[in-house]
Formats: structure tokens, C-alpha cells, sequence
């Protein structure tokens, strides 16, 4: 019998004890799992860089721009595969609420450089013979019900202006990480149209992404990169593309650093939560252990019951609350899509997850195993009665 | 007359309880020797010692001084692990409260200590099942304590208390929860275990009635015990 029998039945004893105990570590795991989603999003970014990519900016500030002139003399520094420059448009669609990443790129090596980014042959043509094309990816094609030959525009932040745009083309992400919430459109048409409106602007771009032959190489190549615009009106900073984007995490990492905070202390509470039902649970049943002792079971068995049952009422819960992670994960993603566009419950959650409830499991179970453990029969038997 | 062989064995027992700064002495110089297949009644006042001292012959309390020979065992030099073992195979323990765990049927309460032997599976229920057979409870093995009578239910603890079979059964106060009937039933299942199964019984009890059951009555007085072995009439 079976001391997995006997744990299961004592478990619910108190069926709305039990039950109360369940959903609170069922929601405290949903709260824990949403959270770390959350934090994981956040670095959806940086987990998504290529080893092989750099990222070479103004050392100024992101917001500076590079001459166009930079591209030829980058191109020729040994150990890069290809290259391709894009600009930060900000342009909005409709209303401010409505936040899509834009971006006017190089059509012809984009995808190249991004492979990522997976778009279809045909409408990969269809983008690079139109200047005035754009790419979207398939979530926020989704989201605003764009379909291939529609107009889209664009209004203008940094560069003022209603900016109109066909959609060529819907990507779709090569991985579940991929972000699928961008937008790109020809570079050539933001710089001719500047060359109209705002010449003093023209010909100059955001950022370069280069493509390095081999990993290992990113670090000499970087320096070389740096080393050529030394000194010029323009200087660079060369990093990997994960160093970049975590350039940009760190700007909120305030808010990163509290997520996670609040999601620990979410599972101190139901560590707490938990505890004192086990701790219930024991007392109510000193007389049974002292009469099991009595029968000759020993104090560890008595502290293996207590702990299986601990275990047992926080794996009831951990199981629940994983299976609600993932529709409300789901939910929530799409409801905060414009924020998060990856929004996916990673393995290292579920891991964390079943981490976190042997955790709350065996600190439930430490204090009541050690009194039935230190437990005296004759002081246990006195308690009936 | 056939001498028996005592199978409890006591000698110059002391036990204190410390309360507070106060030494209370619970027993004091305990003498005894329990045959085999005896069944002794244990009484005196509340506060005398009676429980006390079947704990210590069961094992589930120590002693400050003095010998506690079971079966040839001084029990005194035992671990804590080491009395657990011995219970389990030498003693079984009847409650006046019947203790029965109360998740479990009265075939599994039975089976419980049954767990702790090298019995298969099968064996075990057979065990199990012949127990509550003697106990007359074989129609309620599936019940739960709580569909059980309070009379059912000390039937159930003492198929529990003999289901190893032990050699030694020691009752605190067996029939103080019971109405009458009850009580007589369970006093005459006792004396059947003695009479059918050899067993060796120790009772404490309060109730001249049921003390008249064993073969023997000690007293015990303000940690003493009577010199004076009394046979009921």
C-alpha cells in the first residue's frame, strides 16, 4: 500500500483545502510562466541575432546617421560575405496606438541578409521591380487585414509627410522567434524623395548589417570596420547584432529587472501559500503519525508521506497551471502584439515552472517532515483523544 | 502446575518526566515478569503510571534506568530505528480510541503494518483478510472507520494489532470508549486471542469489569506497583 496510495487519499482529505491550494499554485504558476514569457519576449530580439551579423551604427548615437559613401569601403574589408543598410522610418498607420517597426531597407540584399525573413519568390520580384512596394510580415498583415496590391500609407515622423506604399509582399518567419511585426519598404524611394523635400538628409542611412564569412572573424572585422572611419566626421561602432539589440533591452532593463522580481515573489507567496496547508495538514494529523510510528513505520517514511503529498498537491497545480500558460500566453500575445511580437512560452519557462514547484513542494513539506520526523509516539498519542 | 517462562522481564525501572524545573517521578523501582500467554490487567488512578509503563514495555517510550526484557530482548539498548523494527514484529498495540487511519478501509487499515514485512503482495491480503475474518468483520472490509461502529472499529484495530502476529498486545484502555455490549465483545475477543492464539496480553484499564476478563491484576499507585498480584474472582 503503498505509500503512493496513501498520499493520494490524504491528500484529499480536505477536498476544499486541497482544491483552494491547487488553484492558488495553478495561478501562481500561470502568473510565474506569463512573467517569464514576458521577460523572454523582451529578449525575442537578442535570441533571434545572428552570430555571423554586425551591426555598424554612428558612435555617436543610433539617431546619427552614416553616409551612404561608407557601403563601398566597408564592402571591402576582408572577411565580409555581404552587406545592407537600412533606416528607422517611424512612420505610423492610422493612429499612434498602432505601432508597427518600419524600416526602408536595401530591397536587394534584405533578404538576403535576413534569411529569417522568409518571403516567396514571386512576390520577392514583385517588391524589387516596384520602388513604391513594401513587405509586411504576416501578423500585422493579419492584424490590419492588408492584402497583397493594397495601398498602405504611412505618416511620416521623422521624415514628415504621407508616405504611400503597395504591398508586394507577406513574409513569414523561417523560426518561432522570427518576428513577424515588421515592415519594410525601398530605401531608394525614402532617399529620392528626400533628395526632393530634404537633400540635406539624403544619402544617408541608418545603420549597416554585415555578414561576416565566419563567426570567429566578427571581432576582427568589427575593429576593422571602426578602424577605417576613424577620425572621420562619422565614426563607427561595430558590434554583433546581439550586442546591438541588447543595446536597446538594457535602455528598459529597470522594467525587466522588476518583471522578474514580481514573478520570484509570486512564487514566494504560494511557497508560503502552501506551506502553512502542509503545516495544517501535519498538525491535524500528529496522532496518525505517532500511531504509524507506533506501528513501526519510521519517522523517514511518516517525512516521505508528508513530502509526497506536498509534491503531489503543487505537481496537481504546476501541471494545471502549465496547461493554462499556454492558451493565456496565446491570448495575451495577441493582445499585446504590437509590443511583443514574439510572445512564445519558451521551454526554459516549462523548465522554470517545474523548478519553481519542486521548490514550493519540498519548503511546504521541510518543516512539518521535521516534527513528524522529531515526533515523541508518547507525545503524539497524548494529542488524541 | 506448568511454570511459564516470563516473555516481559522487568526490573528496578525508574521514569522521570521533567516539567519545567520540576522532576516528576512517573515509576519507580518497577519489578515485574509477564508470562507467555498471559493476559494481565493494569490498573490504578489516574496519574499512577499505567500508561507509562505499557509504553515503555511497548517501546514507544525509554526508560531513565533499569531493565525491559521482551521475548529476551532488553529493549533499553535499542535505537530508535532498531525499537522500530522490534515493534513491528513483537507488539501489537490496541487504543482506546481505535486510531485507525481514517482515509484507509478496514482491509487496508489491517494490511497497513503488513507493509512492513517481507510478505508479497498476495500474502498480505490473505494475512489481511483472515484477520478480520477472526474479528468477525469479513462483510465490512470495504468500510471506511466512519461507516463503522465504535465497537466495529476496535475489532478493526485489533485484527490490526495481531495481523504480524505478534507475540505481545498491549491495550490502553480498550473498551473506555465503548457502551457495554461493545466492550464484552471486545473483552471476549481478547480472551479469545489468548485462550485461541497464545497471545500475550497487557491491559490498562480503568474498569473493574473488564479487568475481571484477565488472568491477573497489578495495581499501580503513585508510580508503585502492588506487591500483591490479585486473580480476578
Amino acid at each position: 500500500m503503498q505509500i503512493l496510495k496513501l498520499l493520494i487519499k490524504n491528500s484529499f482529505r480536505h477536498k476544499l483545502r486541497t482544491s483552494l491550494t491547487v488553484l492558488g499554485i495553478t495561478i501562481a504558476i500561470l502568473a510565474f510562466g506569463l512573467l517569464r514569457t514576458v521577460v523572454s519576449a523582451w529578449y525575442a530580439g537578442v535570441e533571434a541575432s545572428s552570430a555571423s551579423r554586425l551591426v555598424t551604427r554612428n558612435s555617436i548615437s543610433l539617431i546619427f546617421f552614416l553616409p551612404l559613401s561608407y557601403k563601398e569601403k566597408i564592402r571591402q574589408i576582408p572577411g565580409i560575405k555581404n552587406l545592407s543598410y537600412a533606416y528607422w522610418f517611424g512612420g505610423i498607420y492610422i493612429s499612434e496606438k498602432n505601432f508597427i517597426p518600419n524600416f526602408a531597407v536595401d530591397a536587394k540584399t534584405v533578404f538576403e541578409m535576413f534569411p529569417e525573413f522568409v518571403l516567396p519568390e514571386d512576390q520577392k520580384n514583385a517588391f524589387l521591380r516596384d520602388r513604391k512596394a513594401c513587405v509586411a510580415g504576416e501578423k500585422v498583415a493579419e492584424k490590419y487585414g492588408w492584402k497583397i496590391g493594397d495601398t498602405i500609407t504611412l505618416k511620416g515622423t521623422i521624415f514628415p509627410g504621407n508616405w504611400e506604399f503597395v504591398l508586394r509582399g507577406v513574409y513569414r518567419g523561417a523560426y518561432k522567434g522570427t518576428d513577424e511585426t515588421q515592415f519594410f519598404f525601398h530605401w531608394d524611394y525614402l532617399n529620392e524623395t528626400l533628395k526632393k523635400t530634404d537633400p540635406n538628409r539624403a544619402d544617408n542611412v541608418g545603420w549597416y548589417t554585415v555578414n561576416v564569412t565566419s563567426p570567429g572573424l566578427a571581432a576582427d572585422v568589427a575593429a576593422a570596420i571602426d578602424n577605417t572611419f576613424k577620425n572621420s566626421l562619422a565614426e563607427t561602432i561595430t558590434e554583433t547584432e546581439k550586442a546591438f539589440q541588447l543595446g536597446f533591452v538594457s535602455m528598459t532593463e529597470a522594467i525587466i529587472i522588476a518583471v522578474r522580481i514580481v514573478s520570484f515573489v509570486v512564487i514566494v507567496i504560494i511557497m508560503a501559500v502552501m506551506a502553512n496547508t502542509m503545516a495544517m495538514t501535519a498538525r491535524e494529523r500528529i496522532g496518525e503519525y505517532a500511531v504509524m510510528k507506533t506501528l513501526g513505520f519510521g519517522g523517514w517514511y511518516i517525512a516521505g508521506l508528508i513530502f509526497g503529498e506536498s509534491f503531489f498537491i503543487a505537481s496537481m497545480g504546476c501541471a494545471l497551471g502549465i496547461l493554462a500558460t499556454f492558451p493565456a500566453a496565446m491570448a495575451f500575445g495577441d493582445a499585446m502584439s504590437t509590443y511583443f511580437p514574439v510572445f512564445n512560452v519558451q521551454r526554459q519557462t516549462i523548465y522554470m515552472d517545474i523548478a519553481a514547484t519542486f521548490i514550493v513542494g519540498f519548503v511546504a513539506g521541510v518543516f512539518p517532515a521535521w516534527r513528524a520526523v522529531k515526533l515523541r509516539i508518547a507525545d503524539g498519542l497524548r494529542r488524541i483523544g | 502446575m506448568e511454570i511459564k517462562e516470563p516473555i516481559v522481564k522487568i526490573e528496578n525501572l525508574y521514569k522521570t518526566y521533567r516539567r519545567g524545573s520540576q522532576i516528576l517521578t512517573v515509576l519507580q523501582d518497577i519489578n515485574l515478569d509477564i508470562a507467555d500467554g498471559e493476559f494481565m490487567a493494569l490498573m490504578g488512578p489516574s496519574g499512577s503510571g499505567k500508561t507509562t509503563l505499557l509504553n515503555l514495555i511497548a517501546g514507544i517510550d525509554t526508560a531513565d534506568s533499569g531493565i525491559i526484557e521482551v521475548g529476551g530482548i532488553d529493549i533499553t539498548n535499542l535505537s530508535e530505528t532498531e525499537l522500530a523494527h522490534w515493534r513491528s514484529a513483537n507488539v501489537g498495540f490496541i487504543f482506546q480510541f481505535y486510531n485507525l487511519i481514517p482515509v484507509l478501509t478496514a482491509f487496508e487499515n489491517v494490511e497497513l503494518p503488513l507493509t512492513l514485512t517481507s510478505l508479497s503482495k498476495k500474502e498480505r491480503k490473505e494475512h489481511a483478510r483472515m484477520a478480520l475474518q477472526i474479528v468477525n468483520l469479513a462483510d465490512r472490509m470495504d468500510h471506511y472507520p466512519s461507516q463503522l461502529s465504535g465497537g466495529q472499529q476496535q475489532r478493526v484495530a485489533i485484527a490490526r494489532a495481531f495481523v504480524t502476529d505478534p507475540a505481545l498486545l498491549v491495550a490502553d484502555e480498550p473498551t473506555g470508549d465503548l457502551d457495554r455490549v461493545s466492550a464484552r465483545e471486545i473483552l471476549d475477543l481478547m480472551e479469545r486471542l489468548v485462550h485461541e492464539l497464545g497471545k500475550t496480553i497487557i491491559m490498562v484499564t480503568h474498569d473493574p469489569r473488564a479487568a475481571e476478563m484477565a488472568h491477573i491484576i497489578r495495581h499501580l499507585d503513585k508510580g508503585v506497583l502492588n506487591a500483591n498480584t490479585e486473580a480476578p474472582h
